[in-house]
């Protein structure tokens, strides 16, 4: 697993587009957490979402690289896009999407992936794994599923109902039973 | 594959989901943040499966759990958000304060109703703002669709003592949009 690591110096083919995808991702993650403009935000997310998506297929994940295309840009943004519109966000520039705490926050950002990246590469240098096509297939992964996470995944689907659940009641206004009204009469 | 590539774009992607989340005031671009965080976590996941070989798939089968898990919790938040934008009309959350503790001196809103209850020079004798409504727990009583607008009033001396004049201009103009 880590014997014979090859050079940094000669990547392979995989490993160029592997780090070009990564600096879409990073970069388009950049655009949408300094872009002035909230629906530019949302479509910058999508951008960077697709790009990690190719990132796991080239990690040869194949399923988990479709299911992120399916419901990351498919569903999430989707459901992004409908929480700016119902909140009548303006369409435009807008000058007060940031905080007064931006400074602080970049420091904080900084110091965060100054760590992190320090970390990973001190202590990760010499792990290497070639990459062998299919592992990560629909059909390994869903051996793996109906027969050893099997639990995890019925659990989960309980966990979509309630959020499902949980997010009608919390967008219904006409579900009698809320706190009383008190000196204000509402409906 | 060196395992360093993946790792470190999952770190720089999660630190600017940390930037994200401390530097944007409008919910829906927090919401984002914690997706770019949940994102660089899954590129981990998925890289270190495939580094150890697992035979089970557990890298890669938390991976699909979490992005369900994260399609769950972006419709939770934002079924929160449109709840919290139906009876304030904001959903800035720097002026979302009403957790705050009363004593801190920062709290605009708190500070603002206090300073307009014993100086009187916040606002003055205010028809539409009774004393009553100066303490932060009232904001439960108004839901069910009636309109914000008759404690608009009360949030407009609180920017006073904020940094920014943009912070005034707006909920004056949302308020007068609807």
């Amino acid at each position: 697993m880590t014997e014979a690591v090859p050079s940094y110096l000669s990547p392979t083919g995989q490993e160029i587009v592997f780090l070009l995808l990564g600096a879409v991702a990073v970069g388009s993650a950049l655009l949408v957490v300094t872009t002035r403009q909230l629906v530019h935000a949302a479509l910058w997310l999508v951008v960077s979402f697709g790009a990690l998506a190719g990132g796991y297929l080239v990690l040869t994940a194949e399923f988990v690289a479709w299911v992120q295309v399916l419901i990351y840009v498919g569903a999430v943004v989707v459901l992004l896009l409908f929480g700016i519109m119902l909140t009548r966000a303006p369409i435009g520039r807008s000058a007060d999407l940031d905080s007064g705490n931006r400074w602080v926050a970049a420091v904080v950002a900084v110091a965060t992936a100054a760590v992190l990246v320090t970390v990973v590469v001190d202590g990760f240098r010499t792990a290497y794994t070639p990459l062998k096509p299919g592992a990560g297939a629909a059909k390994e992964l869903g051996a793996s599923v109906f027969s050893t996470w099997v639990l995890p995944f019925e659990a989960l689907s309980v966990l979509l109902l309630a959020a499902l659940i949980g997010a009608i009641v919390l967008s219904r206004t006409d579900i009698p039973g809320g706190p009383p009204p008190e000196q204000t009469g509402g409906s | 594959m060196h395992i360093v590539y993946p790792a470190v774009v999952s770190a720089l992607l999660f630190s600017v989901g940390v930037y994200g989340v401390l530097a944007r005031r409008n919910t829906i671009l927090v919401l984002m943040s914690v997706e770019l965080m949940l994102n660089a976590v899954n590129l981990n996941l998925v890289a270190f499966d495939v580094w150890l070989g697992d035979r089970l798939h557990s890298g890669q089968v938390l991976t699909l759990f979490i992005i369900v898990i994260a399609a769950a919790e972006v419709g939770l938040g934002l079924a929160i958000v449109l709840s919290l934008y139906r009876n304030r009309r904001t959903v800035d959350i720097d002026q979302l304060r009403d957790l705050s503790e009363p004593g801190t001196s920062d709290t605009p809103a708190d500070s603002a109703g206090k300073s307009g209850d014993q100086e009187g020079s916040g606002m003055p004798d205010d028809p539409a703002y009774p004393s009553t409504s100066a303490d932060p727990a009232d904001p439960p009583t108004r839901r069910l669709g009636e309109p914000a607008v008759a404690e608009d009033p009360a949030t407009t001396p609180e920017p006073a003592t904020a940094e920014d004049p943009a912070a005034t201009a707006e909920p004056a103009k949302r308020g007068g949009a609807l």
